[in-house]
């Protein structure tokens, strides 16, 4: 259900955004989506289907961009993607790291007529 | 007229997190704290309240904000201990949100509160993008989900100030590596503190209550 509520917050900004440039229709939006978040993307197409219903966004596609897990070594700096067992850095093997990639979620841009 | 690009540019979790930034800044007109409580459903949570809140007893006054999907089983045990308990049911949904929050927080008196608690939905991985508000952030691990939690689901304890591994009395049971977590968790986050504890036993309980005795004392957190 983490998807309904997603889908309600990207909608009001996708429409903010759509009346500020005097949009009659959003044709297509694209999602920047950080497989972290965990948001599945065909819960978000389901429930955008019937909430954007009586809106200009009725219809729009849905375009995501799922981008992978990042960690960044604290000690050597390098960036390297999760292993989901372990968090060891490849060069210095320690396991002291930062989350630089994974978590993004924003509407990168609209197509709207 | 022709279909025209436009970029947006802008995180869907930002109506969210102004909300959160909100109900942080009004609280910090009162004495108040607030602590956000996320885990995995069974890990301890209102366990680890009613600890807190019989010890805290005539020291703090504490009120606690339930979430939960449907029940109200939990706000109704809290109720039991004489404090101020409020319930969101969630309605289905998997997290709190800041909104929730925010309407939560006007059925309380704010001035006649040292300590707020959200026991957030059982869940770690909903729970953590969404601010709350709070000025700290608990997660508990039980022994039996295994160590490799922070692996799993990494955000969530990223956004932790203090991590509890609950449960630690079932120990000689399960395979839980309790010496090396601190270093994973540290690694992962080097600002959050670790802390092994029973809710049960009330085993390692005194460095949960030291630490909740620290974030009451400070005054800008």
């Amino acid at each position: 259900m983490h998807e309904q509520s997603i889908v309600a917050s990207l909608l009001s900004l996708a429409l903010e955004d759509a009346k500020t440039n005097n949009a009659r229709r959003i044709i297509s939006i694209k999602l920047v989506v950080g497989e972290l978040t965990g948001i599945e993307e065909d819960a978000v197409k389901f429930y955008f289907g019937f909430m954007a219903k009586d809106t200009i966004a009725n219809g729009a596609t849905l375009e995501f961009n799922i981008t992978k897990a990042q960690l960044r070594c604290r000690d050597c700096d390098i960036i390297f993607p999760r292993d989901k067992l372990n968090f060891n850095c490849p060069e210095c093997g320690k396991k002291a790291v930062e989350i630089v990639g994974g978590r993004e979620l924003y509407i990168e841009s609209m197509e709207i007529l | 007229m022709d279909i025209r690009q436009i970029r947006v540019k802008k995180d869907i979790l930002s109506a969210n997190s102004k909300t959160a930034e909100g109900i942080r800044s009004r609280l910090d007109g009162y004495p108040v704290r607030m602590i956000n409580i996320m885990s995995s459903p069974g890990a301890g949570k209102t366990s680890l309240i009613t600890r807190t809140i019989n010890f805290f007893k005539g020291t703090y006054r504490i009120a606690v904000i339930e979430g939960d999907i449907a029940s109200s089983i939990d706000a109704e045990s809290i109720s039991k201990l004489n404090v101020p308990a409020i319930q969101i049911n969630t309605g289905g949904g998997c997290h709190l949100d800041a909104n929730m929050i925010e309407k939560a927080l006007a059925d309380l008196e704010l001035d006649d509160l040292d300590l707020i608690f959200v026991e957030n939905v059982g869940n770690l991985v909903c729970t953590a993008d969404f601010d709350l508000g709070a000025h700290k952030n608990a997660v508990i691990l039980s022994v039996p989900e295994g160590d490799d939690k922070p692996y799993k689901y990494p955000v969530i304890f990223v956004e932790a100030d203090v991590v509890l591994i609950n449960k630690i009395d079932v120990l000689p049971y399960f395979d839980f590596d309790l010496d090396s977590f601190p270093e994973i968790m540290n690694g992962l986050n080097p600002s959050t503190t670790v802390l092994s504890v029973s809710a049960k036993s009330g085993e390692g309980l005194d460095g949960w209550f030291a630490w909740i005795e620290r974030t009451l004392g400070q005054d800008n957190i």
